[in-house]
């Protein structure tokens, strides 16, 4: 997985042809709990870096998910709308959110690399 | 109650062994949920049968004479007509008919016992005691109560206490369930049919254990008790109820009998009166909000105008109905079941319908 970046909200970000898709961690899965549905961008959107591109609900309560890089909406997960439990079971794969084509790809390198993020998780635990 | 670090109740343990993901509930730290899941959870409720930690609700004996008419004078309850070995869901209100607390009156011969909230316990016994005397009033430390809830619950803890299957809806008996005694209730905080098991803190892990050992149980946390209930159309104090709702505002009027409404004699038997006769000016109401996005306590109802009439008191998404579902209180002319609200979510306004209660029809054992 050495292509994902990693932000400290837990946001993934996974760029490949210029395109970046981008979901919420396991960790960030785990601590949200049975997932019961996820509010998607309209394609087109520009989304800054920062500002919540998407909202997920568990069955407790509503977290914002927030773009690692400014970009537009190229592509959304429309899958999670029949079955959002896909997050749970497959947040780095099946269970992505969106894809933004990326203004800046600078801004990736800001983000955690997998063993940076992985020694983040711990030191939460 | 709410400063310092939280209380443990006697169960502490077993929901770390089990698992349980504890967080902080009205002054105590609780499980919110087990490795399963809420939803898991949530079904397995309806299904079988989930053990709840209920320890953080006060456990109070009521002693002297006559207590009947001694907490009468407290809530618009009829107590006088509850025989012992009954219970009854009743309030203690405000001189407003405003509600400090939702409560279990249990008649219990001598002393009675009442079952409180953990948010409110430290002012309930405070208004008890100033009422009806501090020696008439005492709080129970180090009990547990546990909660089986579930439509099997009454074939398994039938297999510890022989002769719990016959008990009916809202009935109290003791029990000696593997050397101790045990208080138990059957009244059903989750809309399920269900047990309350009060016992001494030191026994309650043992207990726990045993009926956990049973095929049917499974361990539950609040985040399954607040979706159970929310279906149910069930209150949740301090959110749903508090000082500035009153009874007949809640839809609580069922719990004031005809006697009661006559007589009064209660706080707040006036406006009781009153707003059962002219009606109040605002109402409980179930929501159905249209698509998958659950709404949550806190948003704005409003009007086909845009004009704010109300706001949602709980909210969220129902496993069992599988979508979302809300309860919040709304002016009058917009509590009749299938008016159209619109709901404020995220900026935007998401249709509703103002819905019956509950949302999951309630399977309580009325039998006997």
């Amino acid at each position: 997985m050495s292509g994902f970046r990693y932000t400290k909200d837990h946001e993934w970000v996974f760029l490949e042809d210029g395109i970046a898709t981008l979901g919420i961690t396991a960790y960030a899965q785990g601590q949200l709990g049975d997932i019961v549905f996820v509010e998607l961008p309209e394609i087109g959107k520009t989304v800054s870096r920062g500002e919540a591109a998407a909202v997920v609900e568990s069955v407790k309560a509503a977290s914002e998910v927030y773009a690692p890089v400014t970009g537009e909406v190229v592509e959304v997960n429309a899958a999670l709308q029949a079955d959002p439990a896909i997050v749970n079971a497959d947040p780095t794969g099946k269970g992505w959110f969106l894809k933004l084509r990326p203004q800046d790809l600078a801004e990736l390198n800001s983000l955690m690399d997998e063993p940076s993020y992985q020694a983040y998780v711990k030191e939460l635990a | 109650m709410t400063a310092g670090s939280p209380l443990r109740t006697p169960l502490h343990a077993f929901h770390l062994r089990h698992g349980g993901k504890m967080v902080a509930f009205a002054g105590y730290e609780l499980p919110v949920q087990y490795a399963g899941g809420i939803l898991a959870e949530h079904r397995h409720t309806r299904n079988a049968a989930s053990l709840f930690d209920a320890s953080h609700l006060g456990q109070v004996f009521v002693h002297g004479e006559n207590q009947a008419e001694a907490l009468e004078r407290l809530v618009p309850g009829d107590l006088l007509a509850l025989p012992e070995g009954r219970m009854r869901y009743t309030l203690f209100t405000n001189a407003g008919a405003g509600i400090l607390d939702d409560l279990m009156v249990i008649n219990t011969g001598n002393p009675w016992s009442l079952v409180i909230n953990a948010g409110p316990k430290a002012a309930d016994l405070r208004h008890l005691r100033a009422h009806l005397g501090e020696d008439k009033v005492e709080y129970l430390e180090d009990r547990a109560l546990l909660a089986l809830q579930g439509p099997a619950a009454s074939a398994v803890l039938s297999r510890f206490a022989r002769g719990c299957e016959g008990m009916p809806y809202l009935s109290a008996r003791t029990f000696s369930i593997a050397g101790t005694e045990a208080f138990v209730t059957r009244s059903g905080y989750t809309g399920e049919d269900g047990y309350e098991i009060a016992v001494p803190g030191a026994a309650a892990d043992a207990l726990a254990e045993k009926l956990l050992e049973q095929p049917e149980v499974a361990p539950a946390g609040l985040g399954a008790r607040d979706s159970l209930r929310l279906e149910a159309g069930l209150c949740l104090y301090g959110h749903d109820l508090d000082a500035t709702t009153t009874v007949v505002e809640a839809g609580l009027a069922w719990t004031v009998s005809k006697r009661r409404r006559a007589e009064g004699g209660y706080p707040g038997a006036e406006t009781v009166r009153r707003e059962l006769a002219e009606g109040p000016r605002r109402k409980r109401v179930g929501l159905r909000p249209a698509g998958r996005s659950p709404v949550r306590e806190g948003a704005a109802i409003v009007s086909g105008a845009g004009e704010k009439i109300g706001q949602v008191t709980s909210g969220g998404f129902g496993p069992t109905v599988e979508g979302p579902v809300a309860m919040g209180y709304v002016e009058a002319s917009f509590a009749t079941p299938g008016t159209a609200v619109g709901l404020e979510l995220r900026g935007r306004t998401v249709e509703a319908a103002v819905t019956r209660l509950p949302f999951v029809p309630t399977r309580y054992h009325k039998g006997e």
